[in-house]
């Protein structure tokens, strides 16, 4: 998987936390369904026009609340990555280890509006706005975590090293499959 | 060496000398610790993992299962157990919610790690173990290879100080503070100082429980007296505790004056800023009534709701739900007559589970009511309809209401 992400953004607000993503009722669902509900109360009719390789912008704080796999249904949407002005730590791991890209950039709904189109390289730590033509730089993630990130998440590597079967390999490349052979979380 | 305790734990587990803020580090961890909703799905058995005795099972967020979808993983857990020979399965029957299941089966141990796929891991860090909740899929992997790692946050130290009204629970101190202080995201919160020792346990647990709403990372209390004593009552003996060295490393430290704490109630919506004294709230119906989950079905919650209920009846048109946080607590509960006591108040007692807290079975919410919980989350959808309101307070300040029918002060029903 690329590190690199261009597409179009949708700028959210602060705490959007992962009841507001991925509700409890959504959970008795299968994950195509589950997708569906996502920013359910925030932005109703949202996931109908979201498109593959769009790419969530957020404010603070962002995915708050549980482990439920929230990255699983933003990919399972069709989105490339996620930026924030601050994610919850928990949120950004789920997002790392389902290999969904994930930003910080401060000030990124300011820099950001809705419909503009950005660039986003996790390798370098350099973003673009395409739209504006603003661009900068964050700190690089440590090489680690861009492994995990460009490895398709934790369970194509679980798979590599022998822990799961290795013809599931490519498969668990996929959220769909991802989410489903981990389980949930709340 | 400089350091706070997470950063102590961290650098034994990772076997460094020194861990500071910002570092990112592999630990090794000690406990691991898989919920019924992993197998929910289509959980895929792994073909190999990296101790079946650092691995518990517990099933408690869908138990009895309210859905075939939930039924169908109790199966495949109960085939993942026997053929890994994982001897800590706490199947439906010896169950409860993981955090409390944790606590009484000593798989919390002080100066170690310990990883749960519930964002409620956290809680805990009041046995000063390095604690928190991780994705399904990277609980998973640490069954598989027995590491994970962490970027090491900086450290928000609370000092507490002075000595803690009676009146005043561990959820007043948390809601207090969220109040006052607001969130946390990627910072971990460290508690300790001579106030402490005034803090009885189950407070400690709802306090570090509670972090993941305000978004910290960790949070850990400090290890005491009262601490070893409630390890040594339940044979939980050879850990290596760790307190922090007296020049770490802080962000700030923040005191607070316990004696000074008041009953508090949250506001839908968000415990951080939106917070204020029961005493100070205007009067506000309420339909539904919550005490339970990992923040506040412990035993000593049941037995504070008990205390104010006994004898007394709930307001017509509320509904009262208590959830014992374990089976364990259910039966000792019973045993104690607080049950008893609950149930003749005209309160529903339902089985342990996660169910009411996250707004998936036992009581949902429905559209234009109003609920005060004793649980973890006042979020807005939480526990079922987006249009529901969650205020959040105390057992004691729960319990009162519901004699009442609307937010109502412990201290002027009880006095």
């Amino acid at each position: 998987m690329t590190l690199a992400i261009t597409g179009k953004v949708w700028v959210f607000g602060s705490d959007l936390n992962t009841d507001a993503m991925y509700p409890a009722f959504a959970m008795k669902m299968d994950p195509p369904e589950a997708a569906k509900h996502v920013f359910y109360e925030v932005r109703p009719g949202w996931t109908d026009e979201v498109s593959p390789g769009d790419i969530v912008v957020a404010g603070k704080n962002f995915g708050l609340g549980s482990s439920r796999p929230v990255a699983a249904l933003f990919t399972e949407l069709g989105v490339a990555g996620l930026v924030a002005e601050e994610f919850n730590s928990l949120f950004f791991r789920n997002a790392v280890n389902a290999g969904l890209p994930a930003m910080t950039l401060p000030e990124a709904t300011t820099i950001f509006s809705e419909g503009d189109t950005g660039t986003f390289d996790l390798g370098s730590g350099a973003w673009r706005n395409d739209t504006s033509g603003a661009s900068g730089s964050v700190p690089r993630l440590p090489e680690l975590i861009l492994d995990i990130i460009s490895s398709g998440g934790v369970l194509p590597r679980l798979a590599a090293q022998g822990y799961l079967p290795a013809e599931l390999g490519d498969l668990l490349r996929s959220s769909t499959v991802a989410i489903r052979g981990a389980g949930s979380g709340a | 060496m400089s350091m706070t305790i997470i950063e102590k734990i961290f650098a034994r587990k990772a076997g460094l000398d020194r861990v500071s803020a910002g570092e990112t580090v592999v630990v090794d961890v000690d406990m691991t610790v898989l919920i019924d909703l992993q197998f929910a799905t289509m959980w895929l058995q792994p073909l190999r993992i990296h101790d079946p005795d650092k691995l518990a099972i517990v099933m408690d967020h869908a138990v009895p299962a309210p859905t075939i979808k939930d039924a169908a993983g109790g199966p495949l857990a109960r085939k993942f157990a026997a053929e890994f020979g994982i001897e800590r399965f706490y199947d439906v029957g010896r169950h409860g919610i993981c955090h409390q299941v944790i606590a009484e089966n000593g798989l919390a141990r002080p100066g170690e790690v310990l990883a749960c796929t519930d964002s409620h891991t956290c809680a805990a860090g009041a046995y000063n173990t390095a604690a928190r909740g991780l994705g399904p899929a990277e609980v998973f992997s640490i069954m598989c290879t027995g590491s994970t790692w962490f970027q090491v946050a900086p450290t928000i130290r609370y000092q507490l100080e002075g000595v803690k009204p009676d009146t005043v629970s561990g959820k007043d101190i948390f809601l207090q503070i969220a109040n006052e202080y607001g969130d946390a995201a990627n910072l971990n919160l460290e508690f300790g100082g001579p106030g402490l020792a005034s803090i009885p346990m189950h407070d400690r647990r709802t306090i570090a429980t509670q972090g993941a709403e305000i978004s910290a990372d960790f949070s850990t209390f400090e290890p005491d007296e009262v601490l070893a004593s409630y390890l040594s009552d339940r044979g939980i003996t050879g850990y290596d505790a760790a307190a922090a060295d007296f020049d770490a490393v802080y962000q700030e430290v923040r005191r607070v004056d316990l004696a000074a704490l008041e009953p508090y109630v949250a506001r839908p919506g968000t415990v951080s800023r939106n917070g204020l004294p029961v005493s100070r709230i205007e009067r506000q119906k309420i339909d539904q009534a919550f005490i339970g989950s990992c923040a506040n079905g412990q035993l000593e919650d049941l037995e504070i709701a008990a205390n104010i209920l006994r004898g007394n009846t709930v307001a017509t048109g509320v509904r009262l739900l208590v959830t014992p946080a374990s089976q364990a607590v259910y039966r000792e509960a019973m045993r104690l007559g607080y049950l008893q006591d609950i149930a003749d108040a005209g309160a529903v007692i339902t089985n342990s589970t996660c169910g009411a807290c996250f707004g998936y079975h036992m009581g949902v919410v429905g559209p234009g009511e109003v609920c005060l919980t004793s649980s973890t989350r006042n979020f807005t959808g939480r526990m079922g309809s987006p249009d529901a309101e969650i205020y959040m307070a105390s057992p004691a300040t729960v319990a009162a209401s519901a004699l009442t029918g609307y937010i109502t002060d412990a201290r002027s029903v009880t006095a």
